[in-house]
């Protein structure tokens, strides 16, 4: 890729993203939905687990991650829904827009919302799960890598259920084994996070790293066909 | 779309008037049945049973030498749909779609008999019919990952469309598999280490030959499937290409039909 | 000098339907070229090939010197297409939108104010978000974005659809200036009476064929002999 091309596809995906943070500005889907929807995930785990702190405190690392996976399905939706209606993908496919471009915008888009579900969870659990993390730069670190995971691969996955009348049931089904390393990765590192042995923790971590570059590259050369038959 | 005539198209159906055997799948289906008879004699009366060393399997050997090949089959399968993922996004011909859709559906086949038997394995060597076995984890994941694939498939209208998505999905979901695989690994082997499928690689004689045996009757089953289930794959679009003639020719008589003809 | 757009026996799918089932089709520099013909004859399947949106099958065809058998997606900078739906991101102001898309299509934030202006959208409906539009204010908004990404061949499905007597005869008005600038503009069109107006001539499309075409007056004569 040369220079120019890798300049104009950062600048589509700025165009992109700015977009799509307009959009939840005016319309406040991921404030007024899918915040509440992720504490609201908390609450029923604890009713679930029964509210014995010991035991929510143990698994917080888990259930966090499972509350972002959640809450990142519904995001992903959130983002591809709003290119389907009204002819718009055919203007997203005419309009010039690099698709490596719309496709790093979309993700980049998708993490943004996401980092700040992240954020009030971590509040959540510290107030009601009472767990309150050791290593935060571990926390931070794996958030970080773990939702440029979660969001590149949900924006390929995200575009290749886009056009389909089945998008809603099809898409968990496609993305949740794929991502399934990166709940087992980050949960592993939120756990020696959370119990004070970083050991383990950083190498979790890297292995998060490593996927969100895989699928940053393979969204890069697969968005173009998806997009084109979605 | 290729441009042969009905007639043409009509003499490829003559050629399997009753299903999709032709006489060479036949006699592999043959050859297949005697050698099945044999290699369950093999691996459940002649070879012994495992007795060597403290973590021995006794009789429970046996199901190795189902489960490996097995195991193997199924990720043979999807290797097949991934390369021919990647020739269809080169070639862009509709066989390459045909042969990976064909092998999902009996890799499939191949994952469901892997986890059974192992879940088999499992519960007498375990004392549970699951266990969090990072082999059978993994391919439980690989599992619903590939029935996604299929669901995919069934969810698109367009012939074309549907190749190009599905190519591009055969292509990722191979990717997935060693990720899947290495970090559910990795995530176990804090906790255990006996694992399905861990052979004593000293093993020999009968109970080599039963594995190896097993192995290659696998293969050869998974191949003989294919033959089956590709060439039906191939007929339905032939038909599909069939009725594009028949459409053309009822789109194109709209016009007269309605009037605004010279 | 070769001609705009150039279809011989071209064939398209939709599915398994072939919505063209075999198009003639040739558009001179500069022209203005009505498409006229029943519900479902293929029309908008046509529009969307010329913009490299549907696949050409089998047979030949190119626009603007690009082959659309080989390479449709090269002829979409150079093509604007309106279709029956606007493209518009219903949450998003109206000035929001043409920008966001007139960016997108490399053109300058002049020309989106320009078209703007020219589509008389400058006013209090600029900051309107677009959901509250009504199907004319919509279409004006789709039409500015057109504009302002100064495409050579414009495609217009249905223009004069939902505007008020005011927007069709801008729209009639966008053509000319747009054919005055240079470019050429294929529409397609039931307002018959006012689309052989603007048109120089006009082509029939029914079953998925395209009809020989004659100047505006004879076709329509045409149609009526049965």
């Amino acid at each position: 890729m040369t220079n120019t091309t890798l300049r104009s596809v950062i600048s589509d995906a700025r165009l992109v993203a700015g977009k799509d943070l307009r959009l939840e500005w005016r319309s406040r889907v991921t404030l007024n939905q899918l915040l509440p929807f992720a504490l609201l995930v908390l609450v029923l785990f604890a009713f679930a687990l029964d509210p014995d702190r010991s035991v929510l405190k143990d698994a917080t690392p888990g259930l966090f991650w499972l509350a972002v996976l959640f809450s990142t399905l519904l995001a992903i939706q959130r983002a591809f829904a709003v290119e389907t209606v009204d002819g718009i993908i055919d203007a997203l496919r005419i309009s010039g827009l690099d698709p490596a471009g719309i496709f790093l915008g979309k993700a980049a888009g998708i993490a943004l919302h996401l980092l700040v579900v992240e954020a009030a969870l971590l509040v959540g659990v510290t107030v009601m799960y009472g767990a309150s993390p050791s290593g935060l730069l571990l926390v931070v670190a794996t958030s970080i890598a773990a939702t440029a995971g979660l969001a590149a691969a949900g924006a390929v996955y995200g575009v290749l259920a886009a056009g389909l009348r089945v998008r809603d049931t099809l898409l968990p089904i496609l993305w949740l084994p794929v991502v399934a390393p990166l709940l087992i990765g980050a949960t592993q590192a939120f756990g020696s996070a959370y119990e004070k042995s970083s050991g383990a923790g950083w190498r979790w971590c890297g292995l998060l790293g490593a996927f969100a570059v895989l699928y940053t590259a393979i969204g890069f050369v697969a968005f173009e066909p998806l997009l084109e038959e979605s | 779309m290729t441009s042969s005539t009905p007639g043409q198209r009509a003499g490829r159906f003559d050629m399997h008037p009753d299903g999709t055997a032709s006489h060479g799948s036949r006699v592999l289906g043959s050859i297949l049945l005697i050698a099945v008879a044999i290699f369950l004699i093999v691996a459940l009366v002649a070879s012994p049973p495992d007795g060597a060393g403290a973590d021995a399997m006794g009789d429970m050997v046996r199901i190795m030498y189902v489960h490996v090949p097995v195991a193997i089959a199924c990720y043979t399968a999807f290797m097949v749909t991934a390369f021919a993922s990647a020739m269809y996004l080169w070639k862009r011909t509709e066989g390459w779609d045909c042969l990976a859709a064909a092998s999902v559906e009996v890799g499939i086949v191949f994952t469901v008999l892997t986890l059974a038997t192992g879940s088999i394995w499992g519960h007498t060597a375990w004392g549970t019919w699951w266990e969090w076995d990072p082999r059978l984890t993994s391919t439980a994941l690989m599992f619903v990952m590939y029935l996604g694939y299929l669901a995919l498939r069934r969810a698109v209208v367009d012939p074309q469309s549907r190749a190009k998505q599905a190519a591009v999905l055969g292509l990722i979901s191979f990717i997935n598999v060693p990720i899947v695989h290495y970090s559910v690994d990795w995530w176990r082997s804090l906790h255990q280490t006996a694992t399905i499928g861990r052979l004593d690689p000293t093993i020999d004689g009968l109970k080599l030959f039963a594995l190896l045996f097993g192995m290659v009757l696998a293969l050869l089953l998974y191949a003989w499937l294919m033959l089956h289930r590709f060439r039906l794959q191939w007929v339905e679009t032939q038909v599909e290409a069939k009725g594009l003639d028949t459409a053309l020719a009822e789109r194109r008589a709209e016009a007269v039909a309605d009037g605004g003809v010279r | 000098m070769d001609p705009v757009v150039r279809f011989r026996a071209a064939v398209c799918l939709l599915g398994r339907f072939p919505a063209l089932a075999g198009v003639d089709l040739d558009v001179n520099a500069g022209e203005i070229v009505l498409l006229q013909g029943p519900n479902g004859a293929g029309k908008t399947t046509l529009l969307r090939a010329c913009a490299g949106l549907v696949k050409v099958a089998q047979g030949e065809a190119s626009v603007l010197g690009v082959n659309l058998v080989d390479d449709p997606k090269a002829v979409r900078p150079l093509v604007g297409l309106l279709g029956h739906a606007t493209g518009l991101y219903d949450d998003l102001s109206v000035s929001e939108n043409i920008r966001f898309w007139t960016r997108a299509g490399g053109a300058s934030l002049t020309d989106a104010d320009n078209a703007m202006a020219r589509l008389g959208l400058d006013g209090r409906l600029a900051s309107v978000p677009v959901a509250r539009l009504s199907a004319g204010q919509r279409r004006r908004s789709a039409l500015a974005v057109l504009l302002a990404r100064r495409p050579r061949l414009w495609l217009l499905d249905e223009p004069h659809a939902a505007l008020d007597q005011a927007g069709r005869d801008l729209v009639d008005s966008l053509m000319v200036d747009a054919v005055n600038a240079g470019a050429t503009v294929l529409f397609a069109s039931h307002e018959l009476d006012r689309a052989q107006e603007v048109a120089d001539r006009s082509v029939h499309v029914v079953g998925g064929t395209t009809q020989p075409s004659g100047n505006v007056g004879h076709t329509s004569e045409a149609v009526e002999v049965d």
